[in-house]
Formats: C-alpha cells, structure tokens, sequence
C-alpha cells in the first residue's frame, strides 16, 4: 500500500513550506506524487526516482574520464587531499541539513579551511548591512497575520519563492489579516515588470542599479523634506505615495532579494533598507526580512555563527581563532586572487552558479564536490561523492528564511549504501584525525544521535 | 558518567545545604555521585589548602537560543576582543576553537563555565516555535548540563485562557509545552508588553491592557503562578517584570511582587518560593528621569527580605561593553533609541519577540555607575543569602565569566570603593546610590549559597546540584583559595575563581589547573509533565496549526528526541 | 548592423528553477536557461530577430544565447539571461569587495548570431576547464 506523508518539508527555496503531502512506493523508495509543492518542489522529489542517481563516489582518471570507486578509497582521498592543502576551501550548503554543517566544522577546523556557504553570492551583502546595522525582523507569521502593506523591494517571489505570496505575503487570511490579499496593499520594487510587480498595487519600475537613491528618497521623504522631480528613475509624487502608504500601515512588511544584494552597491542597499525599516518604526510597526533563496540557506549561517561566530566566509586556517572578512575570505575573491588550493563543493553547484571565471581558477587544483546528483560542479570534479539528499530520504534541521527551525521529515529510504552528509563528513573527519594521529573530539552528541545511520554505511 | 571513584581530600569544604564552612574534610565520589566513602584505590585528588565546593548553579543566563545566535550573527566585533580571554592552550591539547567575548561561542561557553567551576546553566528564555534551534546549541555546549525555560507571558493561548481565568487550562497548555520544547519552567517577560511590541507597542505598568487581548500583565503573572503551583512543578515561575531599565520603575517592580503575596509554594521537590524576580538590578531604580535616577535598592530590598516565598538574581552590570539580548523586545528598541548603535528584532507569531543592541556600561557614564552600585547593593542588603543569586543576566549586564569579579566585589569592600573612586563622577554616584555606606562583605559561605544551593533549591534540583551531600551528582568544583588566610588583595579571589584548580563532573575530571582536560559529558535537563488529557487545549492547539495561525506543520514543532542526546527528565504527576 | 549596448542582469525564474530540479544536462534546463530576453525596440535597434541566436559580450567572456521577447516586461535597455550556466559565461566576477559578484548590473554588447550554435550546458562549462571530450549532452 502506498504511503502519504503528511507535514513535509519541501527542500528547494527560502519559503521552506512543510505542509507537502508526499505519497511514497510501499517500500520507500519512489516518490508517486507530490501534492501542495509547486512546480520546482515537485520536481524535486520526483527527481529522487532518477534511475541514474549515483550511488558510489567517481574519481576522474587521468584520460579525464569518472570512474567508480567505493566510499572507503573516496574518503581517503578526499581526507589526504585536504589535509595536503595549505588552504582548502569549502562551500556550499544551500541544500544540505543542519547536522552535515555542523559535521563538516569539525573538517573545516582540522584541515584549516576557508569555511563558506551560498550567502557569499547570494545575500552575502545583506549580513555586511546587518553586521553594521542591526535587522529589525519577525517571523513569517507575523507578516501573515498582521501586514497589511507589503513591499517587495528588488525580489520576485512569483518566480524565486513560488508558493510565498500565497503562504505567507500577499493572499493568505491571517489571524488579524482576514481579508486576506483584499485588505493588503503591495508596491514592488523592480527594474522589470515581474509577475509579482504584476500583483503590486504600486509598481515602482526604478532604473535598474539605483536602489540606494530610491531607499534615500525615501527616507528623506518619511523625515518631510522634498526630493528631486525624479529619482532613479521614479516620480516623486509616486515616492510619496509610496511613502504615505508605508508610514500609514498597521503593520509594513518588506521583502527584499537579489535587486540589492546583486546590483551596484550591495550591501550598502540593504544598509539603506534596514534604516528605512528602523525610520517608519517612528511611525508604525515595521519590519524587514532577506529572501533567503534556499530552503536552509540560512542554517549554515546560524550553526557556523553559535560554533564560530560568524555566518560565513570563515577562515579557520590560522588554526588559532576564526576569521571573517568578506571580500577577503569569500570564495570568489579568494579564487580570483588564487589564495585556495583545493576546493569542495558541498550541497550547491558552484560549477553552474559562480561565474566561470572563478571557477577556471578553482580548477588548477583539486576540485571535488559532494551532491545526491550529477550536476556542472561534478562533471568537472576530480572526485564525486554522492549522499542522500536532505529533506527526501535524509531528515534533519532546517531553517527557513526566517530563522525558524523546521525538522524535516524523510520520505523515502536511502538509497542503499549511500550516506547522508553527516555521516559522509564524520568518516572524513575520523580519517583525517588517523592520518594526523589526533583524537576525533565529539561533544557528547555524537555517541548518543539516536538518528538512524543507513544500515549499508561502511 | 565516570564509575571511578574519587577522593577530594583535605580542603576546606563550604557546602550549605549541610551547613559546613570551612571544615577541612574530604569528599567521596563514585559512579558520578557524592558517597560516603570510596575505596583505597580511588583517585586520590590533593585539595589542601584549596577551597571545596558544589559545582556552580547559574539560574539565568542567555546561551543557546535565536537571540543569542542573532547577536554573535550581528557582532562580529565582538569576537575580535576574545583575545585575553582566548585559550589556545586549550586548543593545542585537541579542544574546538573559542570565540567571542560578550557571545561566546557554544563550545567556548562550555569551556569557560567549566574553567569556573559551573556544572548547571539555566537557558533564561526559550521561544516555543524555535525550541530546535535551542537545543541544537544545547548539544552543541560542551560538559555543563543546561535546561532551558520557555516563555509564556505573552502568549496567545495563556492570554487567552487567563483572560476568562481558566488557570486549569492554561496548566494544561503549560504542560504540553514543556513536553513538545523539552523545556524546564515558566518563564514571563515583560508580561503583554511584547505582545503588544508586536504592534508596536508596549504595556510599562501591570495594570496596562494588551491590545485585542484585553488582560494585564498582572492578571497574567498572577495567572501563570496559580497555574505553576497546581502544576506544582520543580521552579517557581521566573519573572522579568515590566518596565525593566526605566528611571523611577521600582514601585512597578513592587507592584509585580506583591501579587505573590500569601501564595503558597506546592511542590514535591523542596521549592518553598512562588515567584523569582530575576535580573532585580535593572528594576530597583529611582528618579523620574536620568538627571535624577538613582538606586532604589534598599527599598526593594527591605520588601523581598520580608517576603519568603521570594526569590530573586542580581543582574549586576560589570563595567564592560557587552550585548543586551531580551525577550523584552520593546524595551530594547527603546535603548536603540538612547545608544544609537544597531538594533535586530525578531518578533515570533503567536508567543514572544526578542530584541538585540549592544551596549557599553561605561563607570564614567553616571547611570551605569549607578547600575554597577545597584546590582551589588540588592546582594549587600539581603538577609536570607538562600534566596538571592548571582548573575549577571548574561550577556545583558555583563558577560557570565565575569561572576569571579561581581564575586571579588561582594567579598571586598576596598575592590568596591577602588572602583568607585576610579569613577568620574564618584560624588554623584556616591549620592545616588548607597554602595559608599556599605561596609559589609560577603564570605564565601555566603557566596556559596548565592551560587550553589540557593539557586538549585529555586530551581527544585537541590537533590541534585549545589551541595556535596551524599547521593547528589558528582559535581566538584576546588579552587586556590586557603580559606584560613584569605588573601588580602581581593584580585586573588577573582583570579581563583576564574579558573578552578579542579572541577570534576558527574565524577569526572573536567577541568585541572584551570583548563579544560575533557568534554565530559554533559545533561539536557527538562521537565515532563504527566497529567489527564484536556481536550480543549488539545483543541485550540491544533486549530492553531491547522488553520495557518502558526505558519509550520504541527507535527514539526515538538523537538525531536535525537536533538537532545543525553536527557535527564524530571516527571511531575498532576493528579485528575 | 551596429552592435548594441545594454544593461544585463541575471535573476532566478519558476522555468529556470523548475528545470534544474529535474537535473542541469536535462534538455529543459537548456530551453530554459539558454536564452536572453530583451525588449522588442532594442532587438529591433541590433538587427536581432526574435528567437535568433546573438553573442552576449561582457568585459570577461561572451556566450551566444537566443534571443527571445521578454516573459516579464523588460523596459528598453536592459536586458535578462536567467541564472545560470548561460548567463555566468559572462557575469564579472567583481565583487565590490564583498564576495558578491556583479550578477546584476554590468554593461553587454550585443549582436545578431544566427549562425552560431548554442552550446549546452556541459560544453561550456567542461570546455571552459579541458574537459569537454564532445557529445551531445
């Protein structure tokens, strides 16, 4: 008989939803049908019953060609390889569970690494605004129960965060937000018309890369002075409007993605969104959150922050302390600069998702990626480890985009002999310490995880 | 656990609960608990001349949680000034790296407790919805045992029930909360204060209404101690009253008080208190604005030493610059508000918000020379050491690893006014406060109760932690002190007590010479309510869930058992 | 023709992230990442005939892609290649000093290719590093 599994997790975007219902083979182990997931969710675990998944590591041979070769040879080498580095980097983690990050720290710190994860392209600039100004936030059910103005400055949920507007943002009944999208008025923020500037009541169609002015304009407005006849691109009677929207609300509610982090200025966009949000909390309730783009984006950042400090770009390589300085000891500069000498790829495809550039550059030196399926990263890797993919036949923490913990759920069973990232990364590490002739050190955790190991894990 | 046997022997053993001072004596341990006697092939630790005592009991302090992490996220200055206070010795001898200052990192949190002899630490607030993340950094902190305490004072069900004063149910709520958090008691912060933050505003007197829920802060503490008392669970509820940190607040903070007055403690577990006021210091303050604010600690104090089923924890403020973090959201805006520096919110749907500004307590700023005096004053003026505790509301007054230095100024009169006259504006603070007038000095029996079995006996665990009666854990903590000759210049004492000479553990040597030698192993402590189903709570807490007022899935929230490795449950029965 | 100047960003899309999740060499993820939108009167200006095939010129590479009239509005000037293999053949890698590359916001030249092929997505990321050995995926 098949099963349905209710409250489950969907591991693609920041929206984190875990109401999905999947219905799973009697065995468990192929997905039948998703149901509540949109299309990019359903895709996902559909994709877990691809035939050609792999199940055993595959090491490029000299003639350039992958051949298969069994865990034990893959963590060896992938141990041996680190440690030989002066200064491996490893990034990553868009798309794995809490427990493999923290599991990898302990790598990170014995090899003395450059720990990093997908904020460094992604919302890298929003933790630099942060760093400097703080980040007055709420959780996603705040905004659904009381916003009732809600701006999506420079983020295209209707693409990037498909079932948001509808869970959380523009169309949900709330407890104090009944009416729904009826009683909620939206202004979008974007250099094209979106489809979800197509839903705004006000879309505001800057000049693309004139973020920072519009954010100023804004403020400047709110604090009753006058501003120029046009800014970036957007009238001021529109910017007042806007404003005058804002300032009245019950509850302002802003989004914010890629248009700032992305465009000229970076962090210094978000800096300016974050003061906003403090400025109409002179007025009204205000609050202001980063559309984190994967579903547990966000988890590297919180479990590196509690063990290191810091949410990315973390240089353990001093061995004495944690050091962060984006810009200096975030992926793509180091690969620029030519400062790393080894590179794993963990959960995320920087083969696809960096520009090539950097990527030429990581190649010049060992490159191996660990991944449930093939994807740019691994057919370009010297080695490739697959593991369970987190969120269908691997449980674990996740938190979505805003900090909220979510335990996900398994749907199906491992495929055999394939081991979770934990797993995967503690066999690294206890090779790694052999080879040092160190002792592993757990915390008392490790002993007592009543968390089922997959039974084929050598 | 270790099943070794250990003899701590020769010190001077200061234990309270058996009313020792000073006795030179050894203490027995075996299979992880004090004994009678052990064997001859026992591990003989040599302690004379050293200063014996239970391990440490820290009853609030803000460690693991989302506020915690949202303010190492915010402050990456702050790891940066960890540098005296790094040990790389540590790190050679295969221990994980340190880091941060005011919001150290897990594992330097574990180290640093252990370096001082700490074996229990109270997680202050625990937000429900983000009960995982609290434990996942429990896990992640290594050899001391932690329990965590949820809030319940703005919450909607609480406020709900309480309003048309359904304490059974609102019992009810409490104990299914504690079973799905895996937490230890109930905590109330700003009581309809930072539910009504959620709209921006805030609730400053217990007579406020909160907006929609239409019930006060008073009706709420009031709700949530006859709740706690049928519950009868091991800790009273723990108290954060309104209007924290505001000039002229103390009659607030009498208000608050006197709502337990004549309640009775009804527990299986030793607790005779109804109500801990914690972190007193920033609410015993005079003046009506910061020209004439001023100590009001006498007055709160002569209140509280009448009243015995209170108790309360220092909050002293240690001159540092620090990290303020609290659940008390609107009162953290509002200090955004005076300091300027970066402020992160994080209001929680339907249970509580949190707010985070760094702060520097500088000694020549007059009002946080005034909160310095103030914090040491409400210890100064008690008169049941049983029932007042030190912390120092970490990181909020001031970081956990400086308790040997508020210890140092407790014990020495002349430490006080060296630090009172390195002040600049001295005669101001000296008519501001009454620390000048002061003359007493805290021994380390004293010390010892406001550390170890006074805070265990609040929490109901004085079977278990702060004294070194036979049967209770083996948690020993030995420190370079000759308690027959004292050393006259009190930075001896702070230097002692920052690093143990030995802290043994569930009977295992944790700590030798002040540094870490093992992980230990450390307890997840929390309490498990048993009593009859209610389905009307179990009602209105699915329709919670299922009609989308809470945005996860109901079968996501409770913490999952794998999160919480090493548990150490406390069963209350509640009887039909 | 001249070739024309625009202003590119590259940003996620439903069909984009759809395809990705059903695998990166998966012929959807090619139709749906090899392309460029850009607004009719600008494809007018560079001779470009809608779903022909342009080279894309940034200051560090060039790609050809097809060209296709917008799925979301773009106003005259700027122009969008949806995340991705295609679009981070030409994405400078200059971060301002913060780790972020320039994703969003950097100047392209473009001009009419229609005898160029598309490559996939494997050629150009293995052909990028030596180790494209051919084939048609």
């Amino acid at each position: 008989m098949p099963k349905l599994i209710k409250g489950v997790g969907c591991p693609y975007c920041g929206s984190s939803c875990d109401d999905i219902e999947v219905l799973v083979s009697d065995d468990e182990t192929k997905v039948l049908e998703v149901h509540n997931a949109c299309i990019i969710g359903t895709n996902l675990f559909h994709h877990a019953n691809d035939p050609t998944r792999p199940r055993l590591p595959r090491k490029r041979q000299p003639d350039g060609t992958m051949k298969e070769i069994p865990y034990e040879e893959a963590i060896d080498w992938m141990a041996k390889t680190m440690l030989a580095a002066k200064k491996p980097l490893i990034y990553g983690f868009g798309s794995t569970n809490c427990e493999g990050m923290s599991a990898v720290a302990r790598i990170a710190e014995k090899s003395g690494a450059v720990l990093d994860n997908c904020a460094t392209i992604c919302h890298g600039p929003s933790f630099l605004a942060i760093f400097d100004n703080g980040y007055p936030s709420c959780t996603l059910g705040e905004a659904k129960n009381r916003a009732d103005v809600v701006v999506f400055w420079g983020c295209n949920p209707m693409h990037a965060h498909p079932r948001h507007t509808s869970r959380y943002s523009i169309f949900p009944r709330g407890y104090f937000t009944q009416k729904g999208a009826m009683q909620r008025t939206v202004l979008s923020v974007d250099p094209r018309e979106t489809d979800t500037a197509k839903l705004a009541d006000i879309h505001l169609m800057l000049d693309q890369g004139h973020d920072y002015e519009l954010f100023d304009a804004f403020r400047t407005v709110l604090r009753g002075h006058d501003i120029p006849d046009v800014v970036a691109g957007i009238k001021k009677e529109t910017i007042k409007k806007s404003v005058e929207i804002m300032k009245n609300a019950r509850f302002c509610m802003i989004f914010f993605g890629m248009g700032c982090t992305h465009s000229d200025g970076r962090n210094h966009n978000v800096d300016h969104a974050i003061s906003l949000t403090r400025d109409l909390n002179e007025y009204t309730k205000c609050s202001i959150m980063a559309m984190r783009g994967h579903y547990n984006i966000a988890g590297p950042g919180q479990v590196w922050a509690w063990q290191f400090g810091f949410p990315y770009c973390i240089d353990l390589s001093k061995g004495t302390h944690a050091h962060m300085n984006p810009g200096e000891t975030s992926s793509v500069d180091l690969a620029m600069r030519d400062e790393v000498d080894c590179f794993v790829n963990i959960g995320a495809d920087a083969g696809a998702h960096f520009p090539i550039q950097p990527v030429q550059h990581l190649k010049k030196h060992p490159f191996i990626t660990i991944d449930p399926n093939f994807n740019m990263a691994s057919e370009i890797s010297d080695l490739h480890i697959p593991v369970r993919i987190a969120g269908v036949d691997e449980p674990g923490v996740v938190y979505r985009m805003d900090n909220v913990p979510i335990q996900f759920k398994a749907v199906l069973k491992g495929l055999p002999g394939v081991p979770s990232d934990e797993e995967l990364f503690n066999k690294v590490y206890e090779r790694m310490c052999e080879l040092t002739q160190t002792k592993p050190i757990w915390l008392a955790a490790k002993e007592d995880r009543r968390y089922p190991e997959s039974e084929a894990v050598i | 656990m270790s099943s070794g046997e250990i003899i701590i022997k020769g010190g001077f053993i200061i234990d309270p609960t058996r009313k020792i001072n000073g006795d030179v004596g050894d203490v027995a341990i075996k299979d992880g608990k004090i004994v009678d006697k052990v064997s001859s092939s026992a591990k003989v630790i040599d302690a004379k001349g050293k200063v014996v005592m239970a391990g440490g009991v820290d009853i609030h302090s803000h460690v693991a949680g989302p506020k915690v992490n949202a303010g190492r996220l915010m402050r990456p200055e702050d790891k940066l000034r960890a540098g005296e206070l790094r040990s790389s010795k540590a790190q050679k001898n295969g221990y994980r790296m340190e880091s941060g200052f005011s919001i150290p990192s897990v594992f330097k949190t574990g180290y640093d407790y252990a370096r001082m002899g700490y074996t229990f630490v109270m997680e202050a607030a625990m937000p429900p919805l983000l009960a995982p993340h609290v434990h996942e950094e429990i896990h992640d902190t290594p050899i001391i045992d932690e329990a965590a305490l949820p809030v319940f004072g703005n919450n909607w069900f609480v406020m709900e029930y309480l309003k048309k004063g359904e304490v059974e149910n609102t019992a009810a709520y409490i104990a299914w909360l504690l079973k799905v958090t895996k937490g230890y008691g109930v905590k109330v912060v700003n009581p309809g204060g930072t539910a009504a933050w959620a709209w921006g505003l805030n609730c400053l007197n217990i007579n406020d209404q909160v907006p929609y829920f239409e019930i006060t802060p008073g009706e709420i503490i009031k709700g949530l101690m006859e709740a706690n008392e049928f519950l009868g669970l091991p800790h009273s509820i723990h108290v954060h009253q309104n209007n924290l940190g505001n000039p002229g607040n103390y009659p607030d903070t009498l208000e608050s008080l006197k709502i337990a007055e004549g309640v009775k403690a009804k527990n299986k577990f030793g607790r005779e208190t109804v109500l801990h006021s914690t972190h007193l210091q920033f609410h015993s303050y005079g003046g009506e604005g910061w020209k004439d604010f001023c100590s009001k600690s006498k007055e709160v104090m002569d209140y509280i030493n009448k009243q015995k089923n209170l108790t309360f924890d220092l909050g002293c403020v240690t001159l540092d610059e620090t990290t303020t973090m609290t659940a008390d959201g609107p009162f953290e805006h509002h200090l955004h508000g005076l300091n300027h520096l970066k402020w992160t919110n994080v209001d929680v749907e339907l249970e509580t918000a949190a707010g985070i500004v760094p702060y520097i307590y500088d000694k020549n700023v007059l009002p946080n020379a005034i909160q310095w005096a103030t914090g040491l004053e409400l210890a100064l003026f008690a008169k049941d050491m049983d029932r007042a505790f030190i912390t120092t509301d970490h990181p909020n007054a001031g970081p956990f690893t400086r308790y040997p230095r508020v210890i140092k100024w407790l014990m020495s009169k002349k430490a006080r006014e060296a630090t009172l006259a390195s002040m600049k504006n001295t005669d101001k603070v000296i008519n501001a406060t009454y620390i000048h007038g002061i003359d007493r000095e805290l021994s380390l029996y004293e010390i010892a109760q406001m550390t170890r079995s006074g805070p265990a006996k609040c929490l109901g665990l004085s079977k278990v932690y702060g004294g070194l009666a036979p049967g209770m854990n083996g948690d020993v903590s030995v420190f370079d002190l000759n308690y027959k000759s004292m050393p006259s210049d009190a930075e001896k004492i702070e230097t002692a007590l920052q690093r143990a000479a030995y802290f043994i553990k569930d009977g295992e040597v944790v700590v030798k010479d002040g540094e870490v030698v093992s992980h230990g192993h450390k307890k997840t402590v929390w309490v498990k309510v048993k009593m009859p189903e209610n389905p009307q709570v179990t009602r209105d807490v699915s329709q919670a869930f299922h009609q989308g007022t809470y945005t996860v899935d109901i079968s996501n929230y409770p913490v999952r058992e794998y999160l919480a490795p090493h548990q150490s449950i406390i069963d209350v029965n509640v009887e039909a | 023709m001249a070739k024309i100047h625009l202003n590119m960003i590259t940003q996620r899309s439903i069909e984009e992230g759809a395809a990705m999740e059903q695998g990166k060499t998966n012929p959807n993820y090619f139709v749906a990442c090899s392309i460029c939108e850009m607004n009719p009167e600008d494809m007018k200006r560079g001779g470009i005939m809608k779903n022909t095939n342009i080279r894309v010129t940034s200051e560090c590479g060039s790609v050809i892609v097809k060209a296709i009239e917008p799925t979301q509005y773009c106003p005259p000037g700027l122009a969008h290649i949806r995340q991705g293999v295609w679009a981070n053949q030409v994405v400078p890698p200059r971060t301002q000093s913060t780790g972020t590359p320039q994703y969003s916001g950097f100047p392209v030249t473009i001009e009419p290719a229609p005898e160029e092929r598309l490559k996939t997505a494997l050629e150009l990321v293995q052909g990028a590093v030596g180790l494209w050995q051919g084939g048609k995926i």
